[in-house]
């Protein structure tokens, strides 16, 4: 194996997946170096999961090649295995049992032995604030807690790769904040995570590079600056005190977008304070009157919605 | 460590886990041995008397004698619920995800389920037996004979759990698991447990001899009640390995095929 095979994870190469008619994998390349954070980015229903699903050997894929931890994912789904722990999106617990139960589970059947698995336990559950619930049945856990001893549950084999499939889904902004310093603290730990997530806040805290997936197809990859640099979505958002103002600013201007019932105009622009000033200096030389300014950056929202396909749009905005 | 151990090691995991489920929530595992219990009650209780007048043999005028070794099937029959729902659960939550992406026996999953399932099943049996017998159940069997009605007892559990396990796989979500069994816990009703099949009307009582469930009555009811039949007791293991066999394929191509959700 040469230098650039050991610091790869995850290799794919021309990835196909179809549900009967319907494919949902479309060629699909990638290539995630070791000891980074991949996410894979994507509307409601554009091949995340099943990527997961397949990366992850719960289902074949129809052609192409994957190499995960340096194992064939087709020739050898045991090495593989061996190598990764899966978090995926529906909890994956034993609701039956308690928190500490579910932990020795796992730990019996890595063959940790009986000492040193329930030591893993415990350390989990230290590590992951569910000291207090550790001998109550998981039914009784909230989404937050049953999610975090779902990542637990993935972590006690000491596995070097994780699948996250999104893992705050449904998640308060607290639990999804203490979902991130996990992920955090495992890449400080050297572990490689492929993470899918729906929120392009999520992907720009945590990941190293962002794919966007859509349709079956990889958009767009790159860094999260990378991929915001591809849109032109800056611009500078003005607001008047009443609508002769706004009138007279857009004449001024020759702006088109604008946004009567806020009395706000949309100045394209990359928020420079050269521009800004140059900006403010001709509405003032025309004696309109600001209320307010604000500036705009291209944000990966802005990215997602350009690149994925349009009917797909409203599914993401208000999730 | 070797492939089989592994899996030895894997399967003892589950059994403990599947074990710890039932006496932790021991409703499902009860309420099975309910409708055994209830029917002794109710017929040899209540509608005993009328009932015992119309069984010829031996058992004339002593109708527990009469209906017990049909009680008993019932209880093994019982177990068929718990197991086919205990599957499905499983099927139907994320776990098994966890399980399959892990690297452990595939097979530990099902074994467990199934070795879990036949201690349950047995304990309640041997149960129901003693509450016939506490009712007045007296056999003649000797200790030969009832070893080999436990025999029998084992095998058709071995059975009657793989079709449980199963009919828990080919349910859409647990409640489709929990009606299916229905079918094979009222089975013996329409077989020689209640009353002679002689005494039903002539389409039903040619269903009611032929199905799988009459000779393993009339067998157990051989060994403890009366002389046994060598015809009936080679019908039952017969259906009881074939059964098992049929079901065991089935849940194995199952467990191989099934889309995990």
């Amino acid at each position: 194996m040469n230098t650039e095979a050991r610091q790869t994870a995850i290799h794919v190469a021309g990835l196909r997946k179809a549900f009967g008619e319907k494919t949902v994998l479309d060629g699909i390349d990638l290539t995630v170096p070791r000891g980074t954070v991949f996410s894979l980015l994507g509307p409601n229903g554009s091949g995340k999961t099943t990527m997961v699903r397949i990366l992850s050997t719960l289902i074949r894929a129809d052609g192409g090649e994957a190499r995960v931890a340096g194992r064939d994912l087709a020739r050898d789904p045991d090495g593989v295995r061996k190598a990764i722990g899966v978090t995926g999106q529906y909890s994956a617990v034993d609701g039956l049992l308690t928190g500490r139960e579910n932990l020795i589970l796992m730990a019996d059947l890595h063959h940790l032995g009986k000492a040193a698995g329930r030591r893993a336990a415990d350390g989990l559950l230290e590590r992951f604030d569910l000291v207090e619930a550790a001998n109550k049945t998981v039914a009784t856990y909230s989404g937050g807690m049953r999610r975090r001893l779902d990542i637990a549950m993935t972590l006690i084999g000491g596995p070097r790769i994780i699948f996250l499939d999104e893992p705050t889904t449904g998640l308060d902004p607290r639990s999804r904040r203490t979902t991130w310093e996990i992920v955090r603290g495992l890449v400080r730990d050297g572990v490689t995570i492929f993470l899918t997530t729906q929120y392009l806040e999520e992907a720009d805290q945590l990941a190293d590079r962002i794919a966007v997936l859509d349709g079956g197809r990889l958009v767009a990859e790159g860094t999260s600056g990378e991929l915001k640099r591809l849109v032109p979505g800056g611009h500078v958002r003005l607001r008047f005190h009443d609508l002769a103002g706004l009138d007279a600013a857009a004449r001024v201007l020759g702006v088109t977008a604008r946004d009567d019932d806020a009395l706000c105009l949309q100045v394209p622009g990359d928020g420079g304070v050269r521009s800004l000033r140059a900006l403010l200096g001709r509405l003032e030389d025309a004696a309109v009157e600001v209320g307010e300014l604000s500036v705009h950056t291209p944000d990966l929202d802005d990215v997602f919605l350009a690149l994925t396909g349009e009917n797909e749009n409203e599914k993401v905005t208000s999730a | 460590m070797t492939t089989l151990t592994t899996a030895a090691v894997d399967s003892a995991t589950m059994l403990r886990r599947n074990l710890r489920h039932a006496l932790r929530y021991p409703s499902l595992t009860i309420g099975g041995m309910m409708m055994p219990i209830t029917i002794l009650l109710l017929f040899v209780g209540v509608f005993g008397n009328a009932l015992g007048a119309g069984v010829g043999g031996p058992a004339k005028g002593d109708y527990i004698t009469y209906v017990a070794p049909g009680i008993i099937l019932m209880a093994v029959a019982s177990g068929c619920l718990s197991t086919s729902v205990a599957v499905c659960t499983d099927m139907t939550e994320g776990i098994v995800d966890r399980f399959r992406t892990m690297g452990i026996a595939r097979a530990s999953l099902l074994t467990g389920h199934v070795v879990g399932s036949m201690i349950q099943t047995l304990i309640s049996t041997a149960a129901v037996i003693g509450i016939a017998v506490a009712m007045g159940f007296r056999t003649h069997g000797g200790v030969a004979d009832w070893l080999a009605a436990a025999g029998l007892l084992v095998l058709l559990t071995f059975a009657l759990t793989w079709v449980g396990v199963m009919l828990g796989l080919l349910a859409n979500n647990p409640e489709g698991a929990s009606n299916t069994p229905l079918i094979v816990q009222f089975l013996p009703f329409v077989g020689s447990a209640i009353v002679p099949p002689e005494s039903m009307p002539a389409g039903v009582r040619w269903f009611a001899e032929y199905q799988p469930f009459t000779p393993i009555i009339e067998t157990l009811r051989g060994l403890l009640v009366d002389a046994p039949d060598g015809h009936d007791a080679v019908a039952s293991v017969a259906w009881c390995a074939g059964l098992a066999a049929v079901a065991y394929a089935s849940s194995k191509a199952l467990f191989n095929r099934k889309a995990p959700r």
